[in-house]
């Protein structure tokens, strides 16, 4: 049976092309290991060319709806589907953005990316994990892409082989693996209630099952993908494992990896389970805790890197307050702030490397003055911490506004007026770190010796990459609109879950 | 059969479970490889009963309701096949971290024992004596 409304475009060719194209280029990344400078452009043309087909997919995506393609030729539910609709088009080109800025970062640090022979095929599995998980119409290929981007993210963080490395990885490497012995149970469970691992199946055949075991599974979801994610509680293993891996590693973990549970939160609680209001309730509560905790556990951090850890978490509260209340402007805000959120944190962690580089730490009591010996460093810090802490007219304020705009449309005061105050507790402590890093004098000498070089006191390439995503930031906001209206119609389309069923499940092969 | 199958995951989720809490490491990565293969199994045992033959019987009967589903086995292989490959990476972690400390407890979060113990330079009464010995031995040693 063939749905209407589904149309061959000619596009579904590429719908492939993001997961296939990083993992070709980490397999010539390998053969020519020997070769750094080979290694680099491999890097950098596949990721260019993963953002020109993130970019062509999502334009189809926002024209047609849904570009679905049948992998191996296998129709859906018997195959494994591969799905570019509104959502995992935004997250596509974001994700392709960040990592190419990242990659760019990367070479002009010359740190690890220089010694070892692993960075630049690992990045680019980790690449092909992230954007799998996008893709995915499948719920056990869900898995198998967050184990591709879990292994990648494994060797890239402890990479180096420091013993505070080898500690903080260690607990890193076992919580994803708690999760994932979860996922696999979850899925078991799945697949023994209904007999499909099909995510547009499974959308209609979990109706079936009784009120009770729907929620068990919804919560058990949320569990396996609240861990990746950062949320309250199960939040306690992110800050103490992101700042030590190497600086750009961190800044692509600190963005991408969280959000990419984040986005397998909102696809599996609108596509498969009904919203409903117990649902929601329980998605406030978490959210509300996930965001103060968070805020508050940075205020007590002396580590620049640390405090930035701890508001990933907050603001990981943030978007799942918008996929809780379950209204369309809930979600667009939810949507708007998680790209919001990868640009803007990404480069906050790599301003954090450009810190840690030039003054030799990245602890407040040991740097001190940068606004005067760096002011580079110090302007590219500011704009995306204003637009963190939310103030007009960054990207963060816009997303901000989204959310609050739509608890109080839906009546939620509560979870507004907590936002609100954690608002106000991030600007705290953005202002902490401007007033202990960029002003002031250091207390304490730093660890390691100071690094200047070139004009800039930066690598020239450290500090393209940062001003990249500082420069999409803004573009954000001053682009707000169409991104918001297009956030908008993503939402409609995840609160009504049929468009993407019958998309799947009518795809010819 | 599935019932045996059932109880064995449960045996296998308990003590994976139990072994995961514990500080030494070689502990905590039997633990990992346990909780595996309790997952392992479970994705086995929703194929339905044990002892049936998948796609083709022996007698070449092929009635769907005497056959066991071939698609969990698959799912479980490949899931094996990622549980092994992650496991000798955490093998390789573990072996290092021996190589480091020449230890295998897990220790606690630098950041963490940093922030405690500049709370106790800020004041005595500050200073929690919690107990725990490697916190203390740790304090001791580094003469704060």
């Amino acid at each position: 049976m063939i749905a209407a409304g589904v149309t061959t475009s000619g596009m579904e060719g590429l719908v492939a092309l993001p997961i296939v194209l990083p993992l070709l280029g980490a397999a010539l990344a390998v053969v020519f290991g020997a070769w750094r400078q080979v290694q680099r452009w491999i890097t950098l043309v596949t990721l260019v060319g993963v953002l020109g087909v993130s970019i062509t997919l999502l334009v189809e995506a926002d024209s047609v709806g849904y570009v679905v393609q049948s992998a191996g030729g296998w129709a859906a539910p018997l195959g494994i589907a591969l799905v570019v609709d509104r959502l995992a088009g935004i997250m596509l080109v974001v994700s392709a953005i960040v990592l190419l800025a990242v990659a760019v970062y990367a070479i002009g640090q010359a740190g690890e990316e220089r010694r070892r022979v692993a960075f630049h095929p690992m990045y680019l599995v980790l690449a092909a994990g992230v954007s799998a998980s996008f893709i995915t119409g499948d719920l056990f290929n869900l898995f198998v892409a967050f184990e591709m981007m879990l292994a990648a993210s494994y060797v890239l963080i402890t990479l180096g082989g420091r013993p505070d490395q080898v500690r903080s990885g260690m607990s890193y490497v076992v919580i994803s693996l708690v999760a994932s012995t979860l996922f696999i149970s979850a899925l078991a469970l799945l697949y023994a209630a209904t007999g499909t691992v099909n995510m547009a199946d499974l959308s209609q055949r979990l109706g079936d099952l009784s009120p009770e075991l729907r929620t068990g599974f919804s919560l058990l979801l949320l569990v396996v993908f609240g861990i990746k994610a950062g949320l309250f509680p199960l939040f306690f293993w992110l800050p103490d494992s992101y700042p030590t891996a190497p600086g750009p590693v961190t800044a692509i973990f600190a963005g991408l990896l969280t959000k990419v549970g984040v986005y397998a939160i909102i696809r599996t609680q609108t596509l498969l389970f009904e919203p409903g209001e117990t649902m929601g309730t329980v998605l406030l509560w978490v959210a509300g805790a996930t965001m103060v905790v968070g805020v508050i556990g940075a205020i007590a951090q002396d580590d620049m890197k640390r405090i930035l850890a701890f508001h990933i978490i907050s603001q990981i509260g943030y978007m799942i307050l918008g996929l809780g209340l379950f209204t369309v402007a809930g979600i667009a805000g939810a949507v708007f702030y998680v790209i919001h959120h990868i640009v803007v944190k990404t480069a906050l962690f790599l301003v954090a490397g450009l810190v840690d580089r030039r003054a030799g730490s990245s602890r407040l009591s040991e740097v001190g003055g940068l606004v005067r010996s760096a002011p580079v460093i110090a302007g590219l810090f500011l704009v995306p911490a204003l637009s963190l802490a939310g103030l007009p007219p960054f990207s963060g304020f816009l997303a901000k506004f989204a959310l609050v705009d739509a608890g109080v449309e839906a009546g939620s005061w509560w979870i507004v007026a907590t936002s609100l105050a954690v608002g106000l507790f991030t600007l705290f402590s953005m202002t902490k770190i401007w007033a202990g890093v960029f002003w002031g004098e250091a207390d304490e000498a730093p660890e390691r010796e100071p690094v200047v070089s070139g004009r800039l006191g930066s690598p020239a390439l450290m500090v393209v990459g940062t001003v990249v995503l500082v420069v999409v930031s803004v573009g954000f906001s001053v682009a707000a609109g169409g991104l918001y209206e297009l956030s908008e119609r993503a939402a409609q389309d995840l609160l009504d879950p049929s468009g993407y069923v019958s998309a799947v499940l009518g795809a010819r092969p | 059969m599935t019932v045996l199958l059932a109880a064995v995951t449960a045996l296998l989720f308990a003590c994976g479970a139990w072994l995961l809490m514990q500080r030494r490491l070689t502990r905590i990565i039997i633990g990992i490889g346990l909780l595996g293969h309790g997952a392992n199994l479970l994705l086995v045992t929703a194929g339905g009963r044990a002892g049936r033959p998948p796609i083709v019987a022996a007698d070449g009967s092929t009635d769907l309701s005497a056959l066991s589903d071939p698609l969990p086995q698959a799912l479980a292989l490949t899931a094996i096949v990622i549980t092994f490959g992650v496991t000798a990476f955490l093998l390789a972690l573990g072996y290092r971290s021996w190589q480091i400390t020449s230890d295998d407890m897990v220790e606690d979060d630098l950041e963490d024992r940093f922030l405690a113990r500049r709370r106790a330079a800020d004041g005595p009464e500050a200073a929690v004596d919690d107990g725990d010995p490697i916190t203390s031995e740790l304090d001791v040693g580094e003469g704060s």
